[in-house]
């Protein structure tokens, strides 16, 4: 079955909006706008580029962790005899040994235990530490203590979590959430109401309801959680670390290493990739102790196997959703209820639940809403931060919801959307006004207007009559079929995600930027602590230095703690935020040399006093154009240094009630069509083609935005057919923590991904640009459901497909 | 135990070894080339990949020592031993086997001859430069292939070995090729695009010579 005829004109409206444009720094090159390429880019072809488990110290050591074999547990004893007597360990630590009052820690809530005390919560739990003159004699170490575990029943889900008599995760809460909730076992509850669902219902010619189920994703970012921890003299400590955010990560460590924050020192390593499982604590705080013991360097590198222990995952879920429409196809009422699994410790759960509840109708108009979501603790693995961030399996759910009302109203899966679709000035359900362009029916038009690929792409012309490449076919070289029971099916979804954190949240960064002479001409230092996990945010930073202050040549100083904090590297909002915190102290450094010009040039001319300036190419110029002085005679010996503060647009928190209040700083949404092949009989999936349209605002590195929503797609794409933690449901145990069990796409699995970036300004943001890293994860997940569902008929309300889903075994 | 052998075409001996190191952490951890990458040290993302002998294999998944006496290349080797392939070609050799800039296809891998005649030449560890690029980290960088680079080296030995036996691969003999290297931040579609460049430019400089 072929997708629909392409080319139909949207109904939404026209979107709206146009690119910025820049005045101050257009002509300098190397500046926003363009494709620079990234300043570590030779250093990481050559390998030299130091990641955080390439540190290496003289007289180091290797840390260890041993964590808990099952999921719920009293500790009954432990014992760290044997291990101890070891020959090349040089410590071994449990809970007792942990030094300060503070023994735990966390995002929101410090619920989590540096080591286990008493008690596991959750299979891979740390319990104690190692620490030895070889990675392998640590291993063997920590095989040697003995850990006596008295097994508790487990909690798994919402039933056995809300039972009646259901062990409490967490006694004695005293956290922000625990006012709200219905029971203890649930982290955060966010209901929303708007309107009244039931009356809006009574419109409804058809309602369609759906029961989706949304597997455990994990991150699977390649560079394990690693660092070095170096003892200070002072006693101190200087960690070497790959990380999302220094300074949340420096909150959390200095308290349980009874150490002030300043004799914390840390720098951020090179990081390899993050999609929010770095948002977390992993081996920061162990290898500190460690080091801090023994008074020696001491690395950890986790292996893969304990990576997928060291970190959060995404949320699984359960949606519940109802929709309700018009014969002509408009929605009228919508009501869903989102059950996420926390697992063990709180992790970013209440941000998820806040993200999940207020993102969970959609990029569409619904004015009559009763929406509730929940994050459980269980004693699954923990969960918190990944790419998309609770939208994403809300997503899931509301765009399959999409499809089927279609289908009840017979009507295009595209043109509903569009007829649907929220504009600029559109009611979030939170009562929050969408006040920048909101193009959802433009960039669905512009994924349905793309040419279909080619019917048959296995089939060419040979020598000998036709030729099949079976590459090109579900089941690749394993040669399964030559196109036999293969059905092609094309899909369609939308999502909408926020930018930056949210609910009331003080998200600011920090910049320091320094303008100085050096050999002749001027050079600008940029420092921040903003990590950089891959995204390419130092090469955007150089970007708007050059732009901001007219200079080439701008060096970036490696993050640290020295400098204020930069906020996550998440959320899609590091351009953003600390890009706008870069604009911001250049615009301060500008002033600073223009005032230093006037005083020293300002008689000679005019046009210092009355004109516009701008630095282009290290000169003060006119707005018409004429040159008043060169930066080099301006500043001469003098350095212009200025540190900022930068804050957008403060948000409010939703009320824990009716769920109102502006809680979002930014949205952003995206589209994609996927077209796959089908191999019906053996349950197989080939996704040739998956098709992007996004609006970024502003691609100020258009090379980077079109890298930034492939790989976006693709991690959504892998979730849709092959990704997902397995968690025995009666042990609560991990199946399948290694690479040979949890697959992620590789080449072969990934198809070719044509992107459409649009530049539709919002007049909030920094040169109007719009976070763009998550968007593209949120609606390529149910674009390939919609596409399978398009080739098979089946209903499909669960990530991922697996084969036995498609054929019935 | 001491193991011998050969990396970047420099002799090189490691002691105190225990027989359970694989090549990967005796190149990282014993010898100072930490750009061979530990993603998952079980064969599967294919960070750590080197040519051993010419071959492209895991070091994870090789015992030190059976590298005893062999030839490894590593990332960090690259670009001069691409470098050499070329001279050797533009000599008028096509005897190692590695010329695939002629445009020959059909033999792999490079021969220990070839592999003993050169070593690599040193970077600068700050800034990387001192040593030119090969075509395919040329290519990495400019196609925007890059991102969290955790993946790169491997795929970039990978590829180079691919472009070394076959001048002019389809997509679908990229993918084929690549299809043992993980990446998570880039969708692969710059990488392919890496690889297009790279073989690209390897035919024009094959014209030209």
């Amino acid at each position: 079955m072929a997708g629909t005829s392409t080319g139909t004109p949207a109904t939404g409206r026209p979107a709206t909006g146009a690119p910025t444009n820049l005045t101050q720094g257009s002509r300098t090159k190397g500046g926003i706008g363009e494709s620079t390429l990234r300043p570590d880019g030779t250093l990481k072809v050559t390998g030299e580029f130091a990641y955080s488990s390439d540190m290496w110290h003289e007289d180091m050591l290797w840390g260890q962790t041993l964590r808990s074999t099952v999921a719920h547990a009293e500790i009954k004893s432990i014992d760290t005899t044997e291990a101890l007597a070891m020959d090349g360990v040089y410590a071994v630590l449990t809970y007792d040994d942990l030094p300060a009052e503070m023994k735990n820690y966390g995002l929101e809530i410090q619920d989590t235990p540096v080591l286990a005390h008493g008690k596991v919560r959750h299979h891979g739990e740390p319990v104690a530490l190692v620490a030895a003159d070889h990675p392998e004699t640590a291993r063997r170490a920590a095989a040697k203590i003995k850990v006596e575990y008295v097994e508790l029943p487990v909690i798994t889900d919402e039933a056995s979590a809300l039972a009646d008599d259901a062990v409490l995760l967490h006694e004695g809460r005293d956290d922000d959430h625990i006012a709200h909730v219905p029971h203890p076992n649930i982290v955060h509850r966010q209901p929303i109401i708007r309107g009244d669902a039931d009356e809006a219902a009574k419109k409804a010619d058809v309602i369609v309801r759906g029961e989706y189920t949304f597997g455990m994703q994990d991150q699977a970012f390649l560079g394990p959680e690693s660092g070095l921890a170096v003892p200070g003299d002072d006693g101190g400590v200087d960690l070497y670390v790959a990380t999302q955010w220094l300074h949340s990560d420096l909150e959390q460590i200095a308290p349980v290493l009874g150490l002030p924050e300043e004799k914390v020192r840390m720098t951020l390593s090179g990081v390899g990739g993050a999609f929010g499982g770095r948002e977390d604590i992993s081996m920061q705080i162990h290898a500190c102790l460690l080091a801090l013991r023994t008074g020696k360097p001491v690395k950890i590198v986790y292996n893969r196997f304990e990576s997928f222990f060291g970190h959060v995952h995404r949320h699984p879920a359960k949606l519940f959703y109802e929709h309700g429409a018009t014969r002509d196809g408009k929605l009228t009422h919508m009501k869903c209820k989102i059950v996420l699994d926390g697992g063990a410790y709180a992790s970013a759960s209440p941000a998820v639940v806040g993200n999940a509840s207020s993102l969970s109708v959609g990029p569409y108009v619904v004015d009559d809403v009763e929406i509730e979501a929940i994050a459980l603790y269980t004693n699954n693995p923990p969960c918190g931060a990944m790419r998309g961030f609770g939208a994403v399996q809300a997503c899931f759910a509301y765009e399959a919801q999409m499809d089927k009302l279609a289908a009840k109203l017979d009507m295009d899966p595209v043109e509903l959307r569009q007829l649907n679709a929220m504009e600029q000035g559109t009611l979030m359900p939170t009562g929050q006004r969408v006040d920048s362009p909101a193009p959802v029916a433009e960039i669905l038009r512009r994924v349905k207007a793309r040419p279909l690929p080619p019917e048959q792409q296995w089939v060419s012309a040979g020598a000998e009559g036709t030729e099949v490449d079976v590459r090109a076919l579900p089941g690749g070289l394993s040669n399964t079929t030559h196109g036999e029971g293969v059905v092609r099916g094309v899909g369609y979804a939308v999502g909408i995600k926020n930018v930056g954190f949210s609910e009331g949240f003080d998200d600011y960064s920090t910049a320091r930027v320094r303008l100085e002479i050096v050999g002749g001409e001027p050079v600008a230092t940029v420092h921040t602590a903003m990590a950089e996990v891959g995204q390419g945010g130092i090469t955007v930073h150089a970007q708007i230095a050059r732009t901001e202050l007219g200079v080439q040549q701008v060096t970036i100083h490696p993050a640290d703690t020295q400098v204020g904090s930069a906020g996550s590297s998440s959320a899609s909002r590091q351009t953003y935020v600390t890009g706008g915190a870069i604009k911001n102290s250049c615009e301060a450094v500008r002033e600073k040399v223009l005032e230093i010009g006037r005083r020293k040039f300002g008689t000679y001319h005019p046009a210092w006093a009355t004109a516009e300036l701008v630095l282009e190419d290290g000169k003060v110029v006119t707005d018409g154009g004429e040159v008043l002085a060169s930066v080099v005679d301006v500043l001469e010996n003098e350095a212009v240094d200025i540190e900022h503060e930068w804050r957008h647009r403060p948000t409010e928190a939703f009320d824990p009630v009716t769920g109102q209040g502006n809680g979002h700083v930014q949205y952003t949404f995206a589209a994609h069509r996927a077209v796959v092949e089908v191999d019906t009989e053996l349950g197989l999936v080939k996704v040739i083609e998956l098709a992007c349209a996004q609006d970024v605002g502003k691609a100020l590195n258009p090379l980077s935005v079109v890298g930034q929503i492939q790989g976006g797609t693709t991690q959504g794409l892998g979730v849709a057919v092959m990704e997902e933690i397995i968690v025995d449901p009666k042990t609560a145990k991990v199946r399948n923590p290694s690479f040979t069990d949890y697959l992620i796409p590789t080449i072969l699995d990934t198809p070719t991904i044509p992107v459409d970036v649009l530049e539709l300004a919002d007049d909030h943001a920094p040169y109007g640009l719009r976070g763009i890293g998550e968007a593209p994860t949120l609606s390529s997940t149910p674009a390939v459901l919609a596409a399978i569902r398009n080739a098979t008929g089946l209903e499909l309300n669960k990530t991922p497909v697996r084969p036995e889903h498609l054929t019935g075994t | 135990m001491r193991v011998n052998f050969t990396v970047n075409g420099r002799k090189q001996e490691a002691d105190d070894v225990w027989e359970g190191e694989s090549l990967l952490y005796v190149l990282r951890e014993r010898m100072g080339l930490p750009g061979s990458k530990n993603a998952c040290e079980q064969g599967e993302c294919g960070s750590c990949t080197v040519r051993l002998d010419g071959v492209p294999v895991c070091s994870c998944l090789v015992a030190a020592g059976q590298a005893e006496g062999r030839e490894v290349v590593t990332v960090e080797g690259l670009a001069d031993f691409a470098q050499q392939r070329e001279e050797a070609a533009h000599a008028g050799g096509c005897a190692s086997g590695a010329c695939g800039s002629s445009g020959t296809s059909g033999s792999s891998g490079t021969s220990l001859d070839a592999a003993q005649r050169w070593s690599a030449k040193g970077t600068d560890g700050q800034t990387g430069e001192g040593g030119e690029l090969s075509p395919i980290q040329q290519a990495f960088i400019e196609a925007g292939a890059v991102q969290c680079g955790f993946c790169t080296p491997g795929l970039l030995v990978a590829a180079d070995e691919l472009l070394e036996r076959e001048a002019s691969p389809s997509d679908a003999d990229i993918r084929e090729a690549l299809s043992g290297n993980l990446c998570r931040c880039t969708g692969y579609e710059k990488i392919l695009d890496a690889v297009r460049l790279a073989a690209a430019r390897q035919d024009r400089s094959g014209e030209a010579a």
